[in-house]
């Protein structure tokens, strides 16, 4: 049943995959969507099972690699830590299948949308119940490739090439960080169980290795390595660039793989971590830093944008940035929290924002959107839901996660706890701000759509609303429902040994006796923002241009996204583009091609030419060379011999 | 009074001789019509005396008052020798019929210069060497100017002629040197003199090393070894083709044959001074039939450029001077006669519309057009080139194993370099023969000898790799024996 779970997608994969000609488009989708849905109603008897009624395990499947002291088994484990994923991951995986066939149905590539979106849930399964690091490395590299694979999956277009290679490469280098932390822990513990490295990890606390001759604090080491895979997969400040540009997938691709699952791997790898990274505080801190400093700079962009996807993508990178400082303050539960419902009314806004651009024949700027809230009713009140979620206003989903989050970070008391709480709070603001701006430029206003896709806005049919329904249930129901599991009085009892914290950390605790302020700051900031909101764009359409002429310069460095994407151009791919052109034309065209195959090709034509020029044809010339030759041996012997 | 010597190791070429005589008697009174019965009456005397060799005591015996030895290195190379005879013999026959040169004399000279080359391979002195190099080469010199009416053919015959006088003059020049410092000719005296020579001093008379150099050049010359080989192409291109065939197999044996054992018997204690010419020779062999070759548009040329590559490879064993460079000169040159042959074999299949061609590009496409042939000639070409797992890849390697053995690190490493430059112009032949549209298609009817010669022989140089013992064996007994006397 539990192995059913994980292998169905993997099944349909392949048989969307591989047979999808033969099956057709409709079998493929039935075949994968089916595959899916039944995963995730088993998710759900595993969530009750293993979460509710506490019946943890692990399944073995066989051995993988047994070389010496390096021992790997293929097992499924399944905690609380899993099951809330599974739930997550299916109930999203499988209304983004069932989406995708209305939303696709324009497309000539079904099955291999259907095989990879299949795959790609199969991989992240992997990922959230494997029981040591090989495996979740496996899944890990895994969830890269299908994302790899579906942001290219128009690979007629220039720029999804651009953008698939560009996520691609950048992971790369969060997974080097994630390969040697792996190889880290091996060094240290000798082994990549999750359960003996777990048991080991107090012991361990205060040991250095020594590199290149520095002493460094070895679980330090370890956990920032590991969280250097982290901040590649879930887009934190540094390695997030290749998330805005991600959205050049298919907008279901958007919702699943860029907002509410694989993004958030890195969240549950260092929840899943969390007896390794309780001993090491300084790298808890700097995922505080680095998270708090993401939930910001990502809310700043997020202002400035006109493509829908890339505001709501911006959005996405900014919430991954307050389940980070989460993490770092300990916070793991709060954390798996925000993910949670995250999932739920984010993939709710893509697939809304999906909606939208389907309604309005593929268009994705918003300042070519407007006055088309009549027209696509439903789509309207889903983005209704799902940005009231975002904006954590009370009793929807985000309200109860976000806060957790901000009053965990207030609670913890260290320096970077309060960076983190004053930045989220004005990062809450802002993301007010622009949901807002985002479904008032959209929907209202004059319409700014030329008269023929205006003739075409339509509702989307009932496949692609019907999911919608149901993740908007989830962005208002779930933050309600499971509060008390997951942060609540029950927490101990839901999370069992699946997190670890310890008990001076214990920053969820302390946040339920915050000041009465804490919790109501957040909210204000968000009722600010969609006051601000309403003013800049319903009632004074004129300011938004003069506050961004007013700022000039910030404006344009925060509109072009902090830069980053021209420095590591300048930094990185036009010296290693300098390097590889001149290599290529001096170093293999000019010196290996020119010396070696073309170079010994000519020389040896040349050779030839004179060798066979010495047969002249003139019996003398023959007799000649004979003598000589028999004149030079004997005189070789008569002087050397 | 002198006894009266023993006949039985000398019974093959006594046989040989008075079968010759009877041929040709037979010959002169049926005329030029029976020429395909004294053909195949030819290939019966010499399966006949393979089977006497065969069947020989495999012990060394000397007779002839010590002119003439044999043991089991001479009875290999005596099998070679006739096999490639007798399957040069065949592949003869209807060629001779075709193009007006049915003569009798024909098969004889062929008969008559195959005894010769049994004579050197059994030579055990100086004297005895030279009256088994002259039969050979006097029948060879008329076999390559065998049609005279035409002026390739005559001056191919000349030149050898002229060439091979002077080759003589050299060999006979080096004898009387030798003759004149040691005051022998016979191989075992020597042997024991240098022996006894070498313990004394560590010093031998340059004149000696003079006599050696130039006996060797002749016999360079016979093999066609740089710089002696500049006769090859022209004579193999100008000369008949089967006569050409026969060139590049039976006499290289038997010079190659002659060459290990008067260096290994007589000369062995001198290793230090003949392994640099061999050295030279191997080497610049190697490498000049490689680049040479690249250059030539006549398949018949071209094979004398590889022919001269292959025996420098063959020298390379030679060099080492030991025991195993022994035995993989024996196994190059059995590989090389069946690869040769089969190769010949082809190119005397190539003809248009009833006329002889020798180009390599009327090859173009012949996989289109003779499938079977084409692939023939991909076997062979590929053994040629030393690609596994065809036989001619452990040619080279077990030479080049006995030159890494002997530590000639450097030739070793110059001849695998000198083969891949080699590998070149065989593969060239394999793309022409593969994607080349073809011009003009070969002619069709091929007999039923050729058809047997060539899927013979390249079945052998393709799975040689599987039965590869009875040869090796072979090679190492007839190596061993050579090194025991």
């Amino acid at each position: 049943m539990e192995v059913a779970a994980i292998f169905l997608p993997l099944l349909a994969a392949f048989i969307a995959g591989f047979f999808g000609r033969l099956i057709g488009d409709r079998g493929s989708q039935i075949v994968t969507t089916g595959a899916v849905c039944v995963s995730a109603l088993i998710s759900v008897w595993l969530f009750v099972d293993v979460a509710l009624h506490g019946n943890a395990r692990t399944i073995e499947l066989m051995t993988w690699i047994d070389s010496g002291t390096f021992e790997v088994s293929w097992a499924l484990k399944f905690d609380s830590l899993t099951a809330v994923m599974l739930i997550v991951v299916n109930t999203v995986s499988s209304m983004v299948h069932v989406y995708s066939i209305g939303y696709m149905s324009h497309d000539h590539h079904k099955p291999r949308f259907m095989a990879y979106l299949s795959l790609f849930t199969f991989f992240m399964l992997m990922l959230v119940t494997a029981d040591n690091f090989v495996q979740m490395y496996f899944g890990w590299e895994g969830v890269g490739l299908a994302s790899y694979l579906l942001i290219n999956f128009w690979y007629e277009k220039p720029s999804a090439n651009a953008a698939s290679m560009k996520a691609f490469i950048v992971n790369r280098v969060g997974d080097f960080g994630f390969a040697l932390g792996i190889m880290a822990i091996f060094f240290l513990f000798g082994s990549v169980h999750f359960d003996t490295v777990f048991a080991a990890a107090a012991g361990m606390a205060g040991h250095t290795i020594n590199f290149l001759g520095f002493d460094l604090d070895a679980l330090t080491v370890a956990c920032l390595l590991l969280f250097m895979g982290a901040m590649g997969k879930s887009a934190q400040l540094g390695l997030h660039t290749w998330l805005p540009d991600a959205m050049e997938g298919p907008t279901p691709v958007s919702a699943l793989i860029h907002a509410a699952t694989m993004v958030t791997a890195g969240v549950f790898m260092v929840a899943r971590l969390s007896p390794i990274f309780e001993y090491a505080p300084a790298a808890l801190n700097f995922i505080a830093f680095v998270g708090a400093s993401t939930a910001f700079v990502a809310a700043t962009i997020g202002l400035t944008q006109f493509d829908i996807k890339r505001v709501i993508a911006y959005s996405t990178m900014s919430q991954l940035g307050y389940m980070f400082f989460a993490l770092g303050v300990s916070a793991y539960s709060a954390a798996m929290f925000h993910l949670m419902t995250h999932a739920f009314f984010k993939a709710l806004l893509f697939l809304g924002a999906g909606s939208v651009i389907h309604a309005l024949s593929d268009e994705q700027d918003m300042r070519k959107m407007g006055g088309v809230w009549r027209l696509i009713p439903v789509t309207y009140v889903m983005m209704w839901i799902g940005s009231l979620a975002l904006a954590g206003i009370p009793f929807f989903a985000g309200y109860y996660s976000k806060d957790m989050i901000l009053e965990a970070a207030y609670a913890s008391h260290s320096a970077v706890g309060t960076y983190a709480f004053w930045l989220g709070i004005l990062a809450a603001l802002m993301t007010a701000f622009y949901s807002w701006r985002l479904i008032i430029m959209t929907f209202h206003g004059r319409p700014r759509a030329n008269d023929r896709v205006m003739a075409h806005v339509h509702e989307s049919p009932l496949i692609m609303t019907i999911p919608l329904g149901i993740l908007a249930i989830g962005a208002v129901f779930a933050g309600m429902v499971a509060y008390n599991w997951f942060v609540g009085e029950g927490r101990g009892e839901f999370w069992g040994k699946a997190i670890f914290v310890l008990h001076e950390n214990d920053t969820v605790e302390a946040a339920h006796h915050v000041p009465g302020w804490v919790p109501l700051a957040p909210f204000i900031a968000g009722l600010i923002g969609i006051a601000l909101a309403y003013l800049f764009y319903m009632f004074m359409p004129q300011l938004p241009g003069i506050v961004a002429s007013k700022l000039g310069g910030v404006y344009r460095f925060v509109y072009r996204k902090w830069m980053f994407d021209e420095l590591y151009d300048k930094l990185f791919v036009q010296p290693a583009k300098f390097l590889g052109y001149g290599l290529w034309k001096s170093g293999d065209g000019a010196i290996i091609d020119g010396v070696g195959p073309d170079g010994i090709a000519a020389a040896t034509r040349d050779v030839a030419f004179r060798a066979a020029r010495l047969q002249s044809g003139y019996v003398y010339h023959y007799a000649f060379a004979m003598v000589i030759g028999v004149v030079l041996l004997v005189g070789w012997f008569y002087f050397f011999g | 009074m002198t006894e009266f010597p023993v006949l039985t190791p000398a019974l093959p070429e006594i046989f040989m001789a008075l079968s010759a005589i009877t041929l040709l008697m037979l010959g002169v009174f049926r005329g030029d019509g029976d020429t395909r019965l004294i053909s195949y009456l030819t290939v019966g005397v010499e399966v006949v005396a393979a089977v006497l060799v065969l069947t020989g005591s495999g012990v060394r015996e000397v007779t002839f008052s010590n002119l003439f030895v044999m043991d089991s290195f001479g009875a290999f190379m005596k099998v070679l020798v006739l096999m490639g005879s007798a399957l040069s013999v065949l592949v003869s026959i209807n060629y001779i019929e075709r193009e007006q040169m049915k003569r009798i004399e024909f098969p004889v000279l062929m008969l008559l210069a195959t005894l010769g080359m049994m004579m050197m391979v059994s030579a055990n002195d100086l004297i005895s060497l030279y009256v088994g190099l002259e039969l050979q080469s006097l029948a060879l010199y008329v076999l390559a100017a065998f049609r005279r009416d035409h002026a390739k053919s005559s001056e191919a015959g000349l030149k050898y002629f002229v060439l091979g006088a002077l080759s003589s003059g050299m060999l006979l020049y080096g004898a009387s040197l030798v003759y004149g410092f040691a005051g022998t000719t016979n191989f075992s005296v020597l042997a024991d003199l240098f022996a006894g020579h070498g313990q004394q001093a560590g010093h031998t008379s340059i004149g000696l090393i003079a006599g050696l150099t130039f006996v060797a050049a002749g016999l360079a010359f016979k093999i066609s070894a740089v710089p002696f080989h500049m006769w090859t192409p022209d004579v193999y291109e100008g000369a008949p083709t089967p006569v050409t065939a026969f060139f590049a197999v039976a006499p290289k044996v038997a010079a190659i044959a002659l060459f290990v054992r008067l260096l290994i018997e007589p000369f062995g204690s001198m290793v230090d001074q003949w392994r640099q010419i061999i050295y030279f020779t191997a080497l610049a062999s190697m490498v000049l039939g490689s680049f040479a070759a690249i250059g030539q548009t006549n398949i018949k040329r071209l094979m004398a450029y590889s022919s001269i590559g292959h025996i420098g490879f063959a020298l390379v064993g030679l060099a080492a001077g030991t025991e195993l460079g022994v035995r993989g000169v024996m196994f190059y040159m059995a590989i090389y006669i069946f690869m040769n042959i089969g190769t010949f074999g082809i190119i005397l299949c190539m003809r248009q519309n009833g006329r002889m061609v020798e180009e390599i590009t009327d090859l173009a496409g012949l996989s289109k057009t003779h499938p079977m042939l084409a692939l023939a000639m991909l076997i062979f070409m590929f053994s040629m080139a030393g690609i596994p797992p065809a036989a001619g890849f452990f040619a080279k390697l077990f030479v080049f194993q006995a030159a890494i053995q002997a530590h000639l690190y450097s030739l070793a490493i110059l001849g695998v370099l000198a083969s891949v430059v080699g590998a070149f112009y065989y593969l060239r032949i394999i793309k022409v023969m593969y994607f080349d549209e073809p011009v003009e298609p070969l002619d069709r009817n091929i007999s039923g000898e050729m058809t047997l010669v060539i899927a013979g022989t390249s079945l052998f140089t393709l799975l040689f790799f599987f039965f590869p013992s009875p040869l090796l064996n072979g090679a190492a007994a007839a190596a061993a024996s050579l090194f025991a006397g």
